[in-house]
């Protein structure tokens, strides 16, 4: 299970090697996560629609390790933005990916961005 | 820097620490405190808490690292051997020595067991420890192995006793409590109440055997049974001994402190031994020819000891001390208080006596009838912390003092509001916490609430017994402030769910963004926003296809998400009638996408383990052969579970398959705060369990009767009568009103059971609602409800026939790909998910 997640690591704007166009931004849902497939990783997206940002973060829960992390509800804790995992609704940061509940578990994030209505995460591999 | 050593890192002990480290004195002293056990101080009251977690650092007083922050040297598995009181050292077991300048004894107490042939057969345990309860497990579960149906007894049928016959019954045996004396619990309790007591614990489930005196255990390497005189055996597997406690009074002993006759280190109203420098607090501690078992008194002695340390003199130890108790049994409210035993020279006793209940109270007033002296509760100790007050501080009684334990006739209590209480009024006994503590860190502005309260003073943290009035306490008070009191949804919206139930009514409002515009802030929550979905089901009656951003995951995919985050399939099957074809149906379904089966608890079957793109391509199969969505991933109606009824049943009174298949139909789809299923038996052999429902109809003759907010699961409770012999309209009038006020009223995922638990008035309040109509409100509920069941369409019929819905069932965006990371493992001719690791 570990080789799983030792594949995702959190990329910032700084280190993106390849931007990954990944769809039309009304592919995706409002207010809600998708999942895409880049290579062997599977990334869920979050469209914030309120606030015109977007998000993207590794789709396995480091809990159980399960590919649901882009079905789970999103939304804010004191103004950070979070998704709540559909299992057991532990909350993840979207902004540094970490257990907004406190402890180790810990999410991969990557940066998005939208050009001409098109949807790009940023990869460094 | 003077140095103080403290022997024994129990309760009492570590409060000693605690309350040392909070004194500014205390910086002009070094603390080391040795302790036997290989862990931290725990909350040895709630030892039974370990069978259900088995997390022994739950238990903890205070993690390791909170005595290295105090400057504490916790020496952990280390006993002391000796005391030298002209050297003023002591020496360990492992041949250290240390000097001091005041020496603690909290050594606490060590079960008593008895001379009985054969106590050091395998299979016979003490109950004190963490370590004696490991044992204890993992010896039962080998017996349980060998022997599903293994018994275990309890020697000793005190507090203690029971407690350890709860741990047994939580492993899986059959439970047996062996008591000496002729009845339970016989230092808290009369024989009346001790008798109560057992007809509670016998219908749970317990053995009870009184005076007994055990002779011999039986058995060659390991215990087989007990004897208690000749032709009297009891076969069991497994024994806890719990016959009292004896003081660890022998470092004191050794060393010529003064001890009792009957063990327990003599100590003075300062705690202090007959040597000045060393204190003895907690169970080892005689006081007053007395040895406290309770840890209220022994916290009382840590402060005693710690204010005569730092030269608090004045500070010394009452002469009486209150030894009132009240606890939950093996979820039976236990309490005595006062003065519990009391000769009829002294005073007058109002016994209240209710075996079909359970039911003991009494109180014993003085003889003038103007004071309580004491009294006894068992089954409900609701009344214990306001009783325990008014005994404490001496406060007037009504004249007719019955009022006190009896049920009040206008539903009220009978002694006014906790404020009422005089500031004096110690409602933590534990951390000694006053009304006046409490109060006034509120009106001071220091706390806003319930958890500031907490952490400023400690109260409820002990034995938690006092909760029930601290929180009435913060309530009222913070209400006197004219500061409101409510629980708010989440930190996006300042209502509670019926607030914003009517502000979404009154005010037309479109969808949740708007809501959010107009009464809430930030962007939502997984709290919220399945919250605000229910109320829009109910307001505008739409499915939840209509606003799937703020569905629970469940309801975007209408499907129930598992463990591996595969979804599972329930088609309805209302009333639990399926015909063959039907049957054929699904298990063709089921085998074509591979998926694991089982029948249901409310009569239908599951389909477990479908990719979110195979749900569609299921359910229009399963569609077009004429079923329709379960909704067994909403908050909304599951089943309505049937007997088979007077169609074929030949008890049956009426037509309850019928019945429920019309209900289960009217109300499909229905959403409401939290789940709610129904149940219809045919007669009052009720085979459908219509009582653990949360609507449930039984026939009679003339009719239904109408039982209301039953629940299996984690609290079960049986439904309660609202209505006898109604006809089928008057039931379908009854249902309509109530389930449309429960969804309107209630607060998120409360079911209906604690919900009418919360209704002010309780059920009377309920009735006069939905059957007199009190409120007036009775034809608007049933027209509300009328356009909800008009308006019920399939969510999974609209899904199947929209391109737009559609393309919510894939994994991913950008692939037609489906998630390569799920993984099945074979089992009994089926599949499940692979296990977590």
């Amino acid at each position: 299970m570990e080789h799983i997640l030792e594949q995702y690591k959190s990329v910032t704007k700084n280190n993106v090697e390849t931007w990954f166009k990944v769809g039309m931004t009304t592919d995706f849902p409002e207010n809600s996560g998708a999942c895409i497939k880049y290579k062997t990783k599977q990334i869920a997206v979050y469209n914030f629609k309120r606030a015109n940002t977007w998000y993207a973060a590794q789709n396995l829960c480091p809990h159980k390790m399960e590919m649901v992390l882009s079905l789970g509800m999103i939304g804010d804790k004191e103004g950070i933005p979070k998704v709540a995992c559909p299992l057991h609704k532990k909350n993840f940061s979207l902004e540094d990916g970490t257990n907004l509940a406190g402890g180790d578990l810990k999410i991969a994030t990557y940066p998005v961005k939208i050009e001409n209505g098109n949807v790009y995460i940023g990869f460094s591999d | 820097m003077q140095h103080i050593i403290v022997v024994g890192n129990g309760m009492v002990g570590y409060k000693f620490c605690e309350k040392f480290v909070e004194k500014t004195e205390s910086k002009n002293f070094k603390i080391t405190v040795f302790g036997e056990e290989p862990r931290p101080a725990y909350d040895r009251v709630h030892l039974s808490e370990f069978f259900e977690n088995q997390d022994a650092k739950a238990l903890e007083m205070a993690p390791m690292e909170w005595y290295a922050d105090q400057n504490i040297d916790l020496i952990v598995g280390e006993r002391v051997a000796e005391i030298n009181r002209t050297s003023k050292t002591i020496t360990t077991a492992k041949n250290q020595e240390f000097s001091y300048d005041y020496l603690v004894l909290a050594t606490g107490s060590a079960p008593f067991v008895p001379p009985i042939k054969g106590v050091e057969k395998k299979g016979v345990f003490v109950y004190r420890t963490i370590e004696d309860l490991e044992g204890m497990l993992a010896y039962a579960a080998k017996l349980k192995a060998e022997k599903p149906n293994a018994k275990a007894a309890v020697l000793g049928g005190g507090l203690l006793g029971l407690e350890a016959g709860k741990a047994v019954m939580d492993m899986g045996l059959e439970p047996h409590i062996v008591e000496f004396a002729s009845k339970l619990m016989p230092r808290q309790l009369d024989l009346r109440s001790s008798q109560v007591l057992q007809l509670k614990l016998e219908s749970i489930g317990l053995n009870i055997h009184l005076s007994k005196a055990t002779n011999q255990i039986l058995g060659d390497d390991a215990i087989t049974g007990m004897e208690f005189g000749e032709d009297d055996i009891l076969d069991v597997d497994m024994l806890v001994i719990s016959a009292g406690i004896r003081p660890r009074d022998e470092l004191g002993k050794n060393s010529g402190l003064d001890v009792g006759t009957r063990g327990g280190i003599v100590v003075n109203n300062k705690m202090q031994t007959s040597d000045e420098s060393i204190y003895a607090i907690g169970e080892i501690a005689l006081y007053n020819q007395m040895i406290y078992g309770l840890v209220a008194p022994g916290y009382d002695m840590a402060g005693i000891a710690v204010d005569q340390i730092i030269g608090e003199t004045a500070s010394v130890m009452p002469a009486e001390i209150d030894m009132s108790t009240k606890l939950k049994l093996i979820g039976v409210d236990v309490a005595s208080f006062g003065e519990p035993f009391m000769p009829a020279s002294s005073g007058h006793s109002i016994i209240f006596e209710n075996k079909t209940q359970h039911l003991y109270k009494r109180i014993n007033v003085s003889l003038d009838g103007k004071s309580l002296l004491g009294g006894i509760l068992v089954g409900d100790a609701s009344d214990y912390n306001m009783l325990h007050q008014v005994y404490l501080n001496g406060m007037a009684i009504p004249e007719d003092p019955s009022q006190l334990i009896l049920p009040a006739s206008d539903g009220g209590s009978s002694f006014g509001s906790v404020l009422d209480l005089p500031d004096t009024a110690q409602v933590c006994s534990c951390e000694s916490v006053s009304k006046g503590d409490i109060c006034c860190s509120i009106t001071d502005g220091d706390c806003n609430n319930l958890n500031d309260i907490i952490t400023k003073t400690k109260a409820t943290t002990g034995c938690g017994g006092c909760k029930p009035m601290v929180v009435d306490l913060v309530n009222e008070t913070l209400k006197s402030l004219g500061k409101e009191v409510k629980e708010t949804i989440c930190e996006h919206f300042n209502f509670n769910r019926q607030e914003l139930y009517d502000l979404i009514k009154i005010n037309k409002v479109a969808d949740y963004e708007e809501t959010l515009n107009l009464f809430g802030e930030g962007h939502g929550c997984e709290v919220c926003k399945p919250l605000v979905a229910s109320i829009f089901a109910t307001v505008t009656m739409e499915t939840a296809n209509r606003q799937p951003a703020i569905q629970d995951t469940n309801d975007r995919f209408l499907a129930n998400i598992q463990r591996n985050g595969t979804y599972s399939v329930v088609p309805r099957v209302a009333g639990g009638e399926i015909t063959p074809d039907q049957l054929i149906t699904i298990g063709a379904v089921a085998k074509k996408y591979d998926l694991y089966t089982k029948i249901t608890g409310g009569q239908r079957i599951d389909l477990f383990g479908a990719q979110v793109h195979e749900l569609p391509m299921i359910w229009k199969e399963l569609i077009d052969a004429g079923f329709e969505s379960g909704h067994a991933y909403g908050k909304s109606l599951r089943t309505v579970k049937s007997c088979v009824g007077s169609t074929w049943c030949r008890y049956g009174m009426h037509e309850s398959v019928t019945f429920a298949i019309d209900i289960e139909k009217r109300y499909r789809g229905l959403r409401s705060p939290h789940k709610f299923k129904g149940g219809v038996s045919g007669c009052i052999r009720e085979c459908a369990e219509a009582r653990g429902k949360d609507f449930g109809l039984i026939a009679v003759d003339g009719g239904w009767n109408l039982y209301v907010c039953g629940n299996g699961g984690a609290t079960p409770k049986h439904a309660v009568l609202l209505a006898e012999q109604l006809d089928d309209e008057t039931v379908v009038r009854y249902l309509d009103r109530f389930l449309m006020y429960y969804i309107r009223t209630a607060g998120p995922l409360v079911r209906t059971a604690p919900w009418l638990d919360k209704l002010d008035g309780g059920l009377d309040y309920l009735k006069q609602v939905i059957i007199e109509d009190s409120l007036g409100i009775a034809e608007e509920l049933e027209q509300e409800m009328k356009g909800l069941i008009n308006k019920y369409e399939c969510e999974w019929k609209q899904a199947i026939e929209s391109p737009e819905i559609m393309k919510r069932f894939k994994h991913f965006v950008n692939s037609d790909d489906t998630d390569d990371n799920l993984e099945f493992v074979p089992m009994r001719e089926q599949k499940m998910p692979k296990a977590w690791i």
